[in-house]
């Protein structure tokens, strides 16, 4: 089960966080920059997978971006792992070119039109596909940046 | 709160870095319906070369959209949706947002979807659960649901799922099921449902009613569209944790799905096939929900699984379809959970075996995240017996893992994987392979790779010297890392099996010898040569001056603590070797022994030298003899280990099989304590099945007390409702409520105090269906408070059925003023498994509070008398709870004191009096209560004719607030 979603970047600041389990508003702040600390630290011969507190973070980098994902004990390391992966892939689909900078907005509108609980419950390809699909309604396109991811 | 928490502040650099590419950053204006307006507010925006010119573009921005709401001319829905959706930027770039609610809102009401889109999407980030519009939105929503248009039912689920509050679900609920089994709705309105429904279950699981639409809601499973069968997986499983029987029919139906992805052709999923793997997550997430019942009984079922589970099986060995990570990625997922219900199920020896050699595989993969997760399940499938002995043909390359992997989640890993594998065979190279690993394991992880080699070195133990030498040698190489669990168990078995206290008393006689030793060996030896040193006086180079000295030499080195245990060896040595006795007893005679600043010291000093001077031989031979064996229990090492991993880890660590009903579906309340402070007579708390309950008879308060399990922590059931400490502090006020109540048992409270008098009722509810066993409430009262349990009939019989109440009275006498209250230790068993906590009694002083009405003038003469700067007790502290008058007044009351009326000149402030009764004294107490509504803060200032009372009363008063 997905506890949290968490786009961070290397600063340390949060660029979107979407929580599938009560967690007190004040607490977060903390418990992101927790993990993105966590996630600093580690080097690229390190697994993506941290033992945090009682539960799993399950992490991937973009450029200048960590995806993390919160699990709970039972869940699939691998399937969240490259769950990840495809969701930037959807993004990027979706917005044709995205950066750091857009995710949070654009996330905003992307997590309303689309799998609200959690996209992953969705599973993907049929997000890529409503993504794309979506899209041709002609949603938000206010703008993109470069900085392939 | 908003579901979306955005919290960016976007920082200038992160766009203009030195040499970037300006031309990227430019946002392209967007074709078609795209908002130019806001197009180029949000170029405006990112042009800004500093924080203030961007704050000043936001202000006139807010300012012109402030006057397009407010302008006399009717806005178009384009207008609105365009400033709403800068609005929205505007909150996301960090900014405050406090009007446009209502156009939002009046976007809802829109035809066009990009407009109700963008309408749903402010309310979902920024529009409250408690704000009034709730009612206009709850009433759009209801409107998008009926309208039969799938695009607008869709945006109304997603806003229910984001918003996901109790109040949308109350509204919701029961219209979401119907909306999800209806025949006619489309399939992207179903696969809404099912995750807005999932979402409020999730939520408020009590606001969603089972009814006849779960039958139909299995059925999903065979839905055409593999979006909906994702997101019904999603649901049920969710769901049949609480009703496996409701669902039940959802395993062949699973089964089926399943059959057809994993025997489809790479293509044939179309839109589902990821990087050529058919719908991985899908896959994965029916793989799961059958986790959540054992093997199908039907044998046809179970036949087609098997055959499924096998070509996922065989699947990985196959060349791979495309070089890409992805594609190796997303079937590793399939075959890493294809895993997990092989071992769930565990009663395929073939499978099983399988399973792990395909894990083996990858122990030598070249990517980290597959040899760690290889490491993990391998760990699970070492305790199945019929992959056991499979797991252990891996040993060497675990151990090389553990000396050379470069990442240390992974050396755990293996660490844990090597415990798991573990048995008498191999005990010996596993343990010194640990051991070596040791010297240069990582800090955080040192302490569990102690424990886990004293748990191996004593369980596979076949000859003790060795199992001596092993904890000698954690001993040495991480001294600091070695608990006191660790270091008590090797004097536990050592005074136990006189077989090996020679060799003990040898080794430690040699590691003392080195000329900087760890304290803890100090302990050890210390002990150890105090017991059976005489085991190794015979030879003269550990004659017993030279022991004596040798263990002096360490004393000044040392602790408070282990020089307290050495001075009970000298003692000890006095009776084993009567040559010592002049020596010791000058050392015991000297100044900084029996003048020593620490009492403990000081205290054993004297008392010995006493003793040792006093008594005859034969009292000292009587007085000193060698301990007695400790009563057979299971090790307080392992009990630690399970507490440092938690439950959740526990069953990798067990000796026996996983239990699968147990462990995922329906494991019931976790049988574990809540806070236990006393010795344990069976330390298998955890319920786990690690070792048979003790045969020998449980150990008493007294006996055996070296080795004290604390359960505490993480362990704990969480209660339902306030803590027990906030549960506590509710009852400083008032005499009547529930006092503590958890998923299992609630305990209710009625009292009522007289003078010095008190007399409690305590109702204990068996929440659950089951009977509790051997029930034993009782009373612990650390401090002068005298409780007499006169009657408790009902409590005695030490079963309490499934929902009834049983009740306790205590009648209680205050004999004299005290601080901590008595404590109510409840401990039972439910469902075999033991179940202990500790609460305190709500009974503090105040209880005995008489009231006294006085005058004016008698308050202000009696405040004067006790004018002594240490009756005076105040506190200035903020308001925790709104400033009410009349919640004040009452509390006030509660808590005991007379109100005095006409008595401060400022009528916003309270004075009371009264006296505490207790047995040996009376004691006045003054008090005055002084609120500052602007500040929300108070000041309480307590004066009594006793310090602690007055001291002790402010505390609990201003906590109240």
């Amino acid at each position: 089960m997905i506890k949290f979603f968490l786009m961070v970047n290397k600063q340390g600041q949060t660029r979107l966080s979407k929580y599938y389990e009560h967690v007190d508003v004040n607490k977060r702040t903390l418990l992101e920059t927790e993990v993105i600390k966590s996630c600093l630290s580690r080097s690229n011969e390190q697994c993506s997978f941290i033992e945090f507190k009682d539960f799993k973070l399950i992490y991937r980098q973009y450029a200048a971006l960590f995806i993390v994902v919160g699990v709970n004990d039972t869940e699939n390391e691998m399937a969240i792992y490259e769950f990840i992966h495809n969701f930037v892939e959807v993004l990027d689909e979706y917005f044709s070119r995205v950066s750091e900078l857009d995710v949070s907005f654009f996330n905003t509108v992307f997590h309303s039109t689309q799998a609200h609980s959690s996209t992953y419950e969705i599973g993907s390809c049929s997000v890529t596909q409503a993504g794309v699909q979506r899209c041709n309604h002609g949603s938000l396109h206010p703008g993109s940046v470069g900085l392939k991811l | 709160t908003p579901v979306i928490q955005a919290l960016w502040r976007p920082r200038r650099e992160d766009y203009l870095r030195p040499g970037a590419d300006t031309t990227a950053i430019m946002p392209a204006v967007s074709k078609g319906d795209g908002m130019r307006g806001l197009a180029v507010f949000i170029s405006d925006i990112r042009n800004c070369k500093s924080k203030e010119a961007e704050i000043k573009r936001i202000n006139k921005e807010l300012a012109n959209i402030r006057s397009k709401f407010k302008g006399d001319k009717a806005l178009d829905g384009y207008s609105k949706k365009k400033y709403v959706c800068k609005l929205l930027f505007i909150f996301l770039l960090g900014h405050d947002i406090d009007f446009g609610h209502m156009e939002a809102v009046n976007l809802l009401s829109s035809n066009k979807y990009t407009e109700k889109q963008i309408g749903y999407l402010f309310i979902s980030v920024l529009v409250n659960s408690n704000s009034e519009l709730i009612r206009l939105i709850n009433n759009a929503i209801k409107n998008d649901l009926a309208s039969r248009n799938p695009t607008f039912m869709c945006l109304a689920l997603h806003c229910i799922a984001n918003v996901g509050s109790r109040e949308m679900g109350e509204a919701f609920a029961a219209d979401i099921p119907r909306i999800l089994v209806a025949g006619d709705s489309m399939d992207s309105v179903k696969q809404s449902a099912a995750l807005c429904l999932l979402r409020l279950y999730k939520a408020s699981p009590d606001l969603v009613p089972m009814g006849e639409w779960t039958a139909r809601v299995v059925h999903l499973l065979n839905d055409q569209h593999m979006g909906v069968v994702t997101a019904a997986v999603s649901l049920i499983t969710c769901l049949c944790k609480k009703n496996p029987d409701d669902f039940k029919t959802c395993i062949s139906l699973a089964v089926s799905r399943l059959s057809r992805i994993v025997s489809s052709a790479s293509t044939d999923l179309q839109d589902y096939t990821y990087y050529f793997v058919p719908a991985p997550w899908l896959s994965v997430k029916l793989l799961r929900l059958l986790q959540c019942y054992p093997p199908p009984e039907d044998a046809a079922v179970k036949g087609r699984l098997v055959e499924c589970l096998e070509t996922v099986l065989n699947k990985a060995q196959e060349p791979p379809k495309s070089k890409k990570v992805q594609h190796s990625n997303a079937k590793n997922a399939i075959l890493f959970e294809t895993i997990s219900l092989i071992i769930h199920y565990d009663s395929e020896p073939n499978l099983l075996v399988r399973a792990c050699n395909q894990l083996g595989q990858f122990l030598q993969h070249r990517e980290t995240n597959l040899r760690y997760l290889a490491l993990e399940s391998m760990c699970t499938l070492a305790s199945s017996e019929f992959s056991h002995e499979a797991v252990k043909t891996h040993i060497d390359t675990v151990i090389n893992a553990l000396k050379t992997e470069r990442d240390v989640s992974v050396r755990q890993r293996a660490a844990d994987l090597l415990y798991a594998m573990c048995d008498r065979s191999n005990a010996k190279q596993i343990v010194s392979e640990m051991l070596r690993y040791l010297e240069t394991a990582d800090y955080a992880i040192r302490e569990e790779i102690v424990l886990k080699v004293a748990i191996l070195a004593e369980k596979y133990a076949v000859d003790y010297s060795w199992y001596v030498d092993t904890i000698l040698n954690l001993i040495r190489i991480a001294g600091d890392y070695v608990s006191e669990e660790v270091w008590y168990r090797v004097l536990q078995i050592v005074t136990n099996r006189d077989d090996v206290q020679g060799y003990a008393a040898k080794t430690v006689f040699e590691a003392l010898q080195a000329p900087a030793c760890h304290e803890n060996m100090v302990k050890v030896g210390g002990y150890i040569l105090g017991e059976f040193g005489n085991l190794i006086a015979g030879d003269p180079r550990s004659s017993p001056p030279v022991q004596f000295s040798l263990l002096h030499s360490k004393f000044h080195l040392c602790s408070v603590a282990t020089r307290a245990l050495l001075l009970s060896t000298y003692i000890k040595f006095i009776n084993l070797f009567p040559e010592t006795k002049a020596t010791i007893q000058g050392v015991l005679r000297a100044g900084s022994q029996l003048r020593n600043a620490d009492v403990e010291l000081q205290q054993r000093a004297v008392e010995y030298l006493t003793l040792s001077s006093v008594a005859s031989t034969d009292v000292l031979a009587t007085v000193l003899e060698e301990m007695p064996p400790f009563p057979e229990r299971e090790s307080s090492i392992l009990a630690k280990l399970k507490r440092k991993k938690g439950p959740g880890a526990a069953s990798a660590l067990d000796d026996g099989r996983r239990d699968p009903s147990s462990n995922d579906i329906n494991g019931g309340v976790e049988p574990t304590p809540s806070t236990v402070s006393t010795p344990s007579p069976s330390a298998d708390l955890l319920g786990l099945r690690a070792a048979p309950p003790p045969a020998a008879p449980p150990a008493s308060a007294g006996a055996g007390n070296l080795l004290v399990d604390v359960f505490d922590g993480p362990a704990a059931q969480p209660s339902l409702g306030p803590t027990p400490e906030e549960a506590f502090l509710r009852f400083v006020c008032k005499n009547n409520g529930v006092l503590f109540e958890n998923q299992l048992l609630q305990i209710g409270v009625k009292s009522e105090f007289r003078q010095n008098l008190g007399r409690m009722y305590l109702f204990y509810g068996n929440k659950t269906s089951v009977q509790f066993q051997n029930f034993s409430p009782t009373v612990v009262h650390p401090g002068d408070l005298q409780t007499h349990i006169l009657s408790a009939p009902p409590a005695l019989r030490s079963q309490v059925d499934g929902g009834a109440q049983v009740q306790q009275v205590l009648n209680i006498e205050c004999l004299r003023d005290f601080l901590t209250p008595p404590l109510l230790s409840v401990r039972f068993r439910y469902g075999g498994a033991p179940q202990a906590l500790t609460l305190k009694l709500p009974v503090t002083i105040n209880k005995f509070f008489q009231p006294t009405e006085m005058a004016a003038q008698d308050f202000f003469q009696r405040w004067k008398q006790l004018s002594l700067p240490q009756q005076e007790a105040q506190k200035i502290f903020k308001a925790n709870h709104p400033m009410d008058a009349e919640v004040t007044k009452a509390k006030l009351l509660g808590f005991g004191s007379a109100l005095l009326d006409n008595v401060d000149p400022n009528p916003e402030n309270f004075v009371g009096a009264g006296i505490i009764q207790t047995k040996a004294l009376q004691v006045g107490c003054l008090l005055r209560l002084e609120p500052n509504a602007q500040a929300q803060m108070y000041r309480l200032t307590l004066r009594t004719s006793k310090e602690s009372v007055s001291r002790h009363l402010c505390e609990l008063l201003a906590q109240q607030f």
